[in-house]
């Protein structure tokens, strides 16, 4: 009687730490995991062996602002080496930005890589609810499969450094 | 001796359970508090009754801006059509933040012979510390604090709580009122909108 009295308080501190511990309904992207189903606002780009750096942004994040040309001259070193030109693409998905925002961004700050226009806030909840502006790396395998090397809040800092982090967390030879 | 056993191993387990359960409530909040950001939830998205419309004349005042002096609508008069943006309050969730995104269209305002004129019932302070980290704004922000909400008051957008509505107004040259958005204050008005109204003054 004793055992199955205290087996129940067991199970029902259990129950009530599970409960208090319910995550939201999304959790951030997780380094070693895969994206969420982001369609049909953004997919990643079709199967090809290569890394794909996805920059979560809005038009009206001072931070994302200050941060567009440091993000320009990381597309520009990209572009600049033929190894990597090939291997490693850039684009931004704005945050409950219309297409009319995301297109305002674009021009201010001539973003010379895709950016894509989330007006309802669909992608950001599926993402977590991430702050801005957020880097999200995954590496795209030859056999379509995916997976989330880098996830990370804020300014990615000195441009070099962090191209330099990017090849080698993705193994991009 | 073997029930007391029981009872002490059974109260062992409850307070390593309610440690655990304390503990990763803890790492939780400490996130929250980080970020130092106060999040409401879910408001109700009108919360006044408007006393304006379209057609009529803007109720003129005149309030302290936070770069100094004062403002008054009536300035403006004859000069530039204007923008009134009012916001709920500084330090509110940033997913509806708009005067980072107006602040780098400035262009777009001066194409259409504007001014922006940014409004809230928090007092000074509040506002240039919040309005310090949105970067170096190009228009004037304005203080509703005292008397409290008075100008929100006399367009019909101070709600029940004592923040205002979020709301956009549109007033020509001559004074009239030619566009109103009392937006759902959970989201943010596009830009869109605004611009369009603007463009439309020329007509």
């Amino acid at each position: 009687m004793v055992k199955v009295k205290y087996g129940i308080s067991i199970m029902l501190m259990l129950m009530i730490l599970l409960g208090g511990t319910m995550s939201p309904a999304a959790s951030l992207p997780a380094v070693g995991g895969a994206l969420p189903d982001l369609s049909p606002g953004f997919s990643l780009p079709k199967p090809k062996d290569g890394v794909v750096i996805i920059e979560i942004f809005s038009m009206y994040c001072p931070y994302c602002q200050k941060e567009a040309p440091n993000v320009n001259k990381l597309y520009d070193k990209i572009q600049a080496s033929p190894n990597l030109k090939s291997k490693m693409r850039l684009v931004g998905i704005g945050v409950g930005n219309s297409s009319y925002e995301v297109d305002i961004f674009r021009k201010k700050y001539n973003v010379p890589f895709p950016l894509y226009a989330d007006g309802d806030f669909k992608i950001h909840k599926k993402l977590g609810e991430p702050r801005t502006p957020y880097f999200i790396g995954v590496k795209i395998n030859p056999n379509g499969s995916h997976s989330i090397f880098y996830s990370k809040l804020g300014e990615f800092g000195d441009v070099d450094a962090f191209l330099a982090e990017m090849v080698r967390l993705s193994g991009t030879k | 001796m073997k029930k007391r056993a029981s009872l002490k191993f059974l109260i062992s387990c409850c307070a390593v359970i309610m440690t655990l359960t304390l503990a990763m409530s803890a790492w939780a909040i400490s996130d929250a508090y980080k970020d130092n950001i106060y999040n409401p939830g879910k408001l109700k998205p009108i919360d006044s009754k408007l006393k304006v419309k379209v057609g009529q004349k803007a109720p003129d005042f005149t309030l302290p801006a936070v770069a100094g002096g004062k403002v008054a609508l009536s300035q403006y008069l004859g000069k530039k059509n204007i923008v009134l943006s009012f916001v709920p309050a500084a330090w509110t969730p940033v997913c509806s933040d708009q005067w980072p995104g107006y602040n780098i269209v400035r262009d777009m305002f001066e194409a259409n012979d504007a001014v922006l004129l940014g409004i809230t019932v928090d007092n000074i302070p509040t506002l240039f510390s919040w309005t310090n980290q949105m970067g170096k704004l190009w228009f004037p922000v304005l203080s509703d604090f005292y008397l409290h909400g008075k100008v929100a008051q006399q367009y019909g957008i101070l709600r029940t709580d004592g923040v205002t509505e979020r709301a956009i107004f549109v007033i020509d040259k001559k004074g009239i009122i030619r566009y109103i958005d009392v937006h759902d204050i959970n989201e943010r008005p596009s830009l869109e909108g605004i611009i369009t109204a603007l463009e439309n003054l020329k007509q």
